[in-house]
């Protein structure tokens, strides 16, 4: 086994072990267990999905069932910076959209990819977070920025891309 | 000292030894013995808690839309002013008013003088404005809670109530956001909380809160707007020693928030209503089931549950009526379906979020196989103010079928974007343009979308509608979560149609066959439509798989997902036919209908930036019959048969000479 799988396991060995005494059946810890890994972990690598289903007498597709069902799992690595892209009702009308455009055209994202190739940014689209009035709302990690527009998403990036050069 | 600690050593109250007074004991009392001084001690704590030792109270809306509006900034600058003029104020991060439209909001209240509240702060202002209210100046203040006369500046600022967004409300189930630290149990305390809970186990038994809750007239406020009285009592009468409550915050509609803004606001509100559902049903497990995508709100209700457990209004023998109960959060991971309540049980339980045949309904057979009540926040945050007032002073608003209030969110191209609480019946008319100020920019008004991905879209002719469950229904929307997206003139209502039958057709759990394929064939053809390759009977398959999927799909989400666009079809029918016979998009939305692009040659200055951004060299440099300094004048043109649309030109154009072709 590689040095990899080895370290995955273990994480989700010891996020398994605060779930063992719950009183509720065992496979109900599924959920709230792929989240604190994937929060650990930054995604769901495929050995943490053998792990989890070993541990909790699951099927392996049944976990890949569940872990596809949500919006908040991801089983690819993540960037260095999250940007959450709402796409709510409120946001689509007010232009959404042409903010994405501004991001798929800058970081090189298609639905396919989602992480830039400098690994800088990894785009993800939420149904909505509930910022409605200050509409088109973005989110990077966890600051948010409202009223978007694409002038404006291009100088954010730019002032992330400046800070990461210092660095 | 906190407000949960014994005033002196003849207070009889301790978490062994709960007190069913404990609540008026701490704000009013000491009930337990009688002495001034452990009085005058208690009003001193609770000066203290709400203003801190300088008498002055500093509250920052740091909800989810302050924070996306700066709060975060402007919260830094107060504390770093006030370490310097008040040190020993309290300076506290409240909610959202559900004027979101102002944020950032800082409000400043010294003891004794009127409370002033100041819209769109930034920090470079926070100084000045700390400065001349503690200078006993409130002019430039955005509005005054009261007045008496102690302040320059009073007459000319206008009184919260007096603005045309807080005019035409009624505050009960948001009446404290924005104004307590959503942190703090003992404001909420102070604020009158948890005193509808001591009232139900002290004076009431589970049948007669049913009653009351009943006579209220209280819908559901999540959607269908089932009767919550009827559902508690299919759950209490349901047999079984083991009975779940749950409260559905998972708010997964697109453009709705009040659920967040709540429960990010004054979550002890939700969770007592949510204990005062668990005594009334039998139930001595709860949950609060809570969207991970609105993390403030989690975090809220999750302190708020560590809160009241220290408090002994959790817990064994809750304020010594032998009740017991259990409550935990459990993170969604992210579905629409969750909104059924089988669905949600399925979630918590650990598996997809699918939902099953309804009957059994949860009220036998709920969670675990055991009967369940689930209702969402804004229904349970209607509770205490029932329980306290009455069932018959509660219901004397709303209309004769639905009683009470409901927030409502206002969104999109409305000027006043953000939360308000109206009686039920309201006419459409006054929410938007009195409330909501009307669509943004002087636009015009052309419809509103109420009730999400599941409502229905309303012209103009609709407004003067009474806003309640029924008259939605006859209209073609629903209730829904009540939120309401404004648009104008520039969106496209096909392209907004399509925009909801993509998020349904996403969020088809797959269950059943006519939601899973037929909610894809009806998004087929609104893509064909707005691309401009429709088929001429394109309609009329859209009206029949629209009743097909509406028939027979298993739950709400396949049954309501063609009301977006049955409700589009009957309204704005010339939208659709534009789009289909005259090959265009009247607001100018759905690009495929663009022709191209044009130079505008007065505009051109000819400085050639988009012959260089022209990825297929479309753009030449053509000389006109003119002179400049000697020189022959250059302008651009596209060549339309060598253009592809892609736009780099009309994006990049310094001097916007460049247009669309339409």
């Amino acid at each position: 086994m590689t040095d990899e799988k080895e370290r995955t396991r273990a994480a989700v060995d010891e996020i398994f072990g605060r779930y063992r005494h719950s009183h509720d059946p065992l496979h109900s810890a599924l959920i709230p267990l792929l989240q604190e890994v994937q929060d650990e972990l930054g995604f769901l690598p495929e050995a943490a999905l053998e792990r989890v289903s070993r541990l909790l007498n699951l099927s392996t597709s049944h976990v890949y069932g569940v872990v596809t069902f949500y919006h908040q799992f991801r089983l690819r690595p993540k960037g260095k910076h999250l940007i959450t892209v709402c796409r709510g009702t409120a946001c689509h009308v007010k232009g959404a959209s042409k903010v994405n455009d501004v991001l798929e055209e800058e970081l090189g994202i298609t639905p396919v990819v989602d992480t830039s190739e400098d690994g800088l940014f990894t785009v993800q689209q939420v149904r909505c977070v509930g910022a409605c009035s200050l509409a088109p709302v973005i989110k990077i990690d966890e600051e948010f920025y409202g009223n978007m527009d694409p002038v404006k998403m291009r100088n954010i990036l730019a002032v992330y891309r400046k800070k990461e050069e210092k660095k | 000292m906190s407000l949960v600690d014994r005033c002196c050593g003849k207070c009889i109250h301790s978490l062994e030894t709960p007190c069913p007074d404990f609540i008026t004991c701490r704000t009013e009392g000491p009930l337990c013995h009688d002495d001034k001084e452990c009085h005058e001690k208690i009003l001193g704590l609770k000066d203290k808690i709400l203003y801190g030792e300088d008498g002055l109270r500093v509250s920052v809306g740091t909800s989810t839309c302050g924070l996306a509006a700066g709060a975060q900034a402007v919260y830094g600058a107060l504390r770093a002013e006030l370490a310097r003029v008040a040190p020993a104020a309290k300076l506290v991060r409240t909610g959202c008013m559900g004027s979101c439209y102002a944020e950032v909001m800082i409000e400043l209240e010294r003891k004794g003088s009127p409370e002033a509240i100041y819209s769109k702060v930034t920090p470079g202002k926070v100084g000045e404005v700390l400065r001349s209210y503690l200078d006993y100046d409130v002019s430039g203040a955005y509005a005054l809670r009261s007045r008496n006369g102690t302040m320059k500046g009073e007459e000319e600022v206008p009184l919260l109530d007096e603005l045309p967004f807080f005019k035409y409300q009624e505050r009960s189930v948001i009446e404290n956001c924005g104004r307590i630290d959503p942190k703090s149990i003992e404001e909420y305390i102070i604020h009158g909380g948890y005193s509808a809970l001591s009232k139900a186990l002290k004076n009431m038994t589970p049948e007669e809160v049913i009653e009351e809750v009943s006579d209220a007239g209280l819908r559901g406020r999540g959607g269908a707007g089932f009767p919550t009285g009827l559902k508690w009592r299919f759950t209490r009468q349901s047999k079984g020693d083991v009975k779940y409550m749950i409260c559905n915050a998972d708010e997964g509609d697109p453009g709705a928030f009040m659920n967040r803004l709540t429960a990010e606001g004054d979550p002890h509100k939700v969770l007592e209503g949510l204990i005062i559902a668990a005594y009334a049903t039998g139930a001595f497990e709860g949950y609060v089931f809570v969207r991970a995508e609105k993390p403030l709100m989690a975090e809220h209700l999750a302190l708020a549950i560590e809160e009241a457990k220290k408090y002994g209004l959790l817990g064994e023998n809750i304020l010594g009526s032998g009740f017991n109960l259990e409550v935990r959060t459990v993170l969604s991971a992210g579905a629409f379906v969750c909104g059924e309540e089988t669905a949600m049980i399925a979630a918590i339980e650990g598996s997809r979020a699918m939902p099953r045949p309804r009957p059994p309904f949860p009220s036998t057979q709920g969670l675990w196989g055991k009967p369940t009540t689930i209702n969402n926040v804004e229904t349970l945050a209607h509770v205490p103010a029932i329980i306290s007032k009455g069932a018959e002073e509660y219901s004397k608003i709303g209309t004769e079928k639905s009683k009470g209030t409901k927030v409502y969110c206002l969104a999109g191209k409305v000027e006043r974007t953000g939360a308000a609480e109206v009686p039920i019946g309201m006419p459409l008319r006054r929410l938007i343009f009195d409330i909501g100020g009307g669509v943004q920019g002087g636009k015009l008004f052309k419809a509103v979308q109420i009730g999400g991905p599941s409502g229905g879209c309303l012209p103009e002719s609709q407004l003067d509608l009474p806003i309640d469950y029924e008259t939605l229904q006859e209209a073609g929307a629903i209730m829904g979560s009540g939120g309401m997206i404004i648009v104008d003139e520039d969106t496209c209502i096909v392209d907004l149609a399509r925009y909801f039958l993509n998020f349904t057709t996403a969020e088809s759990c797959g269950k059943c066959t006519p939601c899973r394929i037929g909610l894809k064939a009806m998004l087929e053809i609104m893509e064909r439509i707005t691309f401009g390759e429709s088929k001429p009977d394109d309609l009329e398959k859209l009206r029949r798989l629209s009743s097909s999927v509406a028939d027979a799909s298993l739950c709400a989400l396949g049954r309501t997902a063609p009301n977006p666009v049955l409700s589009t079809l009957r309204y704005f029918r010339d939208e659709y036919d534009a789009h289909i016979m005259e090959n265009t998009c009247p607001s100018r939305v759905c690009r495929h209908f663009l022709k191209g692009y044009k130079v505008e040659i007065e505009q051109c200055k000819g400085c050639m930036l988009c012959v260089s951004e022209c990825p297929v060299d479309a753009i030449s440099m053509i000389e006109r019959q003119e002179e400049k300094d000697g020189e022959p004048v250059k302008k651009a043109l596209i060549d339309p048969s060598i253009c592809i649309k892609c736009g780099n030109c009309y994006n990049k154009c310094p001097f916007g000479a460049i247009k669309e072709v339409w």
